[in-house]
């Protein structure tokens, strides 16, 4: 075993037992704000396992998403909700813990199984010189559909984000009488009908 | 140009005395790190002097003085003082969360330096995706904002967290759609190859004349990225005492501050790796290089055209840290819905824009915008 090797197996190890330990976090523990911070943990392991797979831009990509845009809205929405509301026990809460754990437990053997009896098609991982290049090639060929129908899903919904930004609010109305009024929407100034 | 290849010839060097080549490489490969952690350290306090004495001067003050010749010697002291001072978390921070936020932060804009390339061969790895990489490990530092801002358990720190993260992820859309627009040019993510595509014809090759839309979206996306002033408000002395760092002091204290101007030293590199022409020179050094009659594999000349890139990457970068500073003292800030505002309705649409028109000028000029 060279160097490459050995650092390879070492990482392996680590990333799988940084992946296992945040996963179970995220499950187990009663913070919610713990359980965010160890799911952005969650993913960074997850994109260690592709980068040791040789899919360095699938790795940047899951970083970039799920840690930079997914998790940081996530916790920004844990941040933002301000409900203080004392903890209560569910009922029964001892008994729905321990059916959980058996179904969990019941489908990590099942899984466990399955995945040991299966005849993997193992092929060692062929270093291509761009993973880019490549992953282009498959979008532009035989992915073509789904990429293209996935790429105006992402650009309606830019657009969508642009115009909903756009919107103009009426500020200067104001409710009457100072107290808070219930209904806190903002009023929206009417679009002009297609003035061209 | 092929550069000089430090990492062959000190293997060469080692296993020419007597070693294995695999304990060779071993050898090599803390070096690089350990050299990238030193110099963008430097280039960090060098920062923080340079704001002291530009301040100063936009302000008609003379600025600090007596600690060195010109106070250069003015982080050094810095550093000194925030390595010693004692750190005090509030007595109801959460200490995990409080200690990792500044690390998260620290480490994610030093993981950024692993792609940027000083000259040819002079960087850490050239990984194909470059600046792609760049993008998402920078997406990371917010995180550690949140935490910092958290752990504080001070409404002043979670404001300033909350709107760290705001501006984050509002400004990482349009810079990373003005970087697409030079990897469409360039056929490329790597950083080198960015680089060398704007070295033919020296200046005039330049994406910043190729790409004066995508430049200024991404100056002003950089800036708000590194929180600068006029965009620095997560920490917003008038409204929010110092934002995510007001409970900090210390060493924790000393990872923000050194993270954020490591931060602006990253952002004024990729300026100029990505529209000032790297490390190239104003001039193509290697037509000098033949009109003088010298082969481009001589020694001597080889270090000579280092050094120049170097100097010129370094001269580039701390323009754009000139500028950002000189900003900062001279331009009121921004409120927040105005910021969120120009990210999203202004720099959103025009990067989109700016993306669709080079799509369109690298399909009619091939020969100009790298077809």
């Amino acid at each position: 075993m060279n160097l490459g090797e050995g650092v390879q197996v070492v990482s392996l190890i680590v990333l799988a037992a940084m992946l296992t330990a945040s996963a179970m976090g995220v499950v187990l523990l009663p913070s919610i704000v713990y359980a965010a911070f160890l799911l952005g943990a969650c993913f960074i392991s997850v994109a260690g396992l592709y980068l040791l797979l040789n899919a360095d831009f699938v790795a940047a990509a899951q970083v970039l998403i799920y840690v930079g845009a997914v998790n940081v809205l996530i916790l920004f929405a844990i941040m933002l909700v301000n409900k203080r509301q004392p903890y209560q026990p569910i009922k029964l809460g001892i008994v729905r813990n321990i059916v959980t754990a058996i179904v969990c437990v019941g489908l990590f053997v099942l899984l466990s199984v399955t995945v040991t009896t299966t005849e993997w098609g193992v092929r060692p991982i062929a270093s291509v010189p761009s993973t880019m290049v490549k992953l282009g090639q498959h979008f532009f060929t035989d992915y073509l559909l789904p990429f293209e129908l996935a790429s105006v899903l992402l650009l309606v919904a830019l657009i969508g984000a642009i115009i909903l930004a756009r919107r103009e609010m009426l500020p200067d109305i104001q409710p009457s009488g100072l107290g808070m009024s219930e209904n806190l929407e903002l009023l929206e100034r009417p679009k002009e009908k297609a003035s061209i | 140009m092929g550069g000089i290849d430090l990492q062959r010839s000190l293997v060469e060097v080692l296993t020419g005395a007597g070693l294995s080549s695999g304990a060779a490489k071993a050898i090599w490969m803390p070096l690089p790190m350990i050299l990238i952690v030193l110099v963008v350290t430097v280039g960090a306090l060098v920062c923080t002097w340079l704001e002291r004495k530009i301040s100063a001067a936009a302000q008609q003050r003379i600025g600090p003085e007596y600690a060195g010749p010109f106070g250069i010697l003015i982080p050094v002291a810095d550093v000194a003082k925030l390595v010693i001072k004692q750190g005090t978390p509030p007595a109801k921070s959460d200490p995990l969360l409080y200690t990792l936020g500044p690390a998260i932060v620290f480490i994610s804009v030093f993981l950024c330096f692993l792609v940027v390339p000083f000259g040819q061969n002079l960087l850490i790895s050239n990984i194909g995706t470059g600046i792609f990489f760049v993008i998402a490990i920078s997406s990371i530092a917010p995180i550690g904002l949140l935490m910092a801002g958290y752990a504080s358990n001070n409404k002043y720190s979670l404001l300033g967290g909350l709107r760290a993260a705001a501006q984050s992820i509002s400004y990482e859309i349009p810079l990373a759609l003005a970087a697409l627009a030079i990897a469409m040019m360039s056929n490329s993510l790597s950083t080198i190859d960015i680089v060398s595509q704007q070295a033919d014809y020296g200046l005039l090759s330049w994406n910043i004349l190729r790409q004066p839309i995508g430049f200024v979206i991404f100056v002003i996306a950089a800036l708000a990225e590194c929180e600068r002033l006029p965009f620095d408000l997560p920490e917003a002395e008038e409204e929010l005492v110092a934002g995510y760092q007001t409970e900090y002091t210390g060493m924790r204290f000393a990872l923000f501050y050194g993270g954020s101007y490591a931060n602006l030293v990253l952002a004024g590199m990729l300026v100029s790796i990505l529209y000032l022409g790297g490390w190239e020179l104003p001039f193509p050094i290697d037509q000098v290089g033949d009109m003088l009659g010298i082969a481009p594999s001589t020694a001597w000349w080889q270090i000579i055209t280092a050094m120049l890139g170097i100097t010129a990457i370094l001269l580039k970068t701390y323009f754009f840290v000139f500028t950002a500073i000189l900003l900062r003292w001279s331009v009121p800030r921004v409120r927040i819905d105005q910021l969120l505002d120009l990210g999203w309705k202004f720099l959103l649409p025009i990067g989109l824009f700016n993306l669709l028109l080079t799509a369109a000028l690298k399909l009619a000029l091939p020969s100009w915008f790298g077809g």
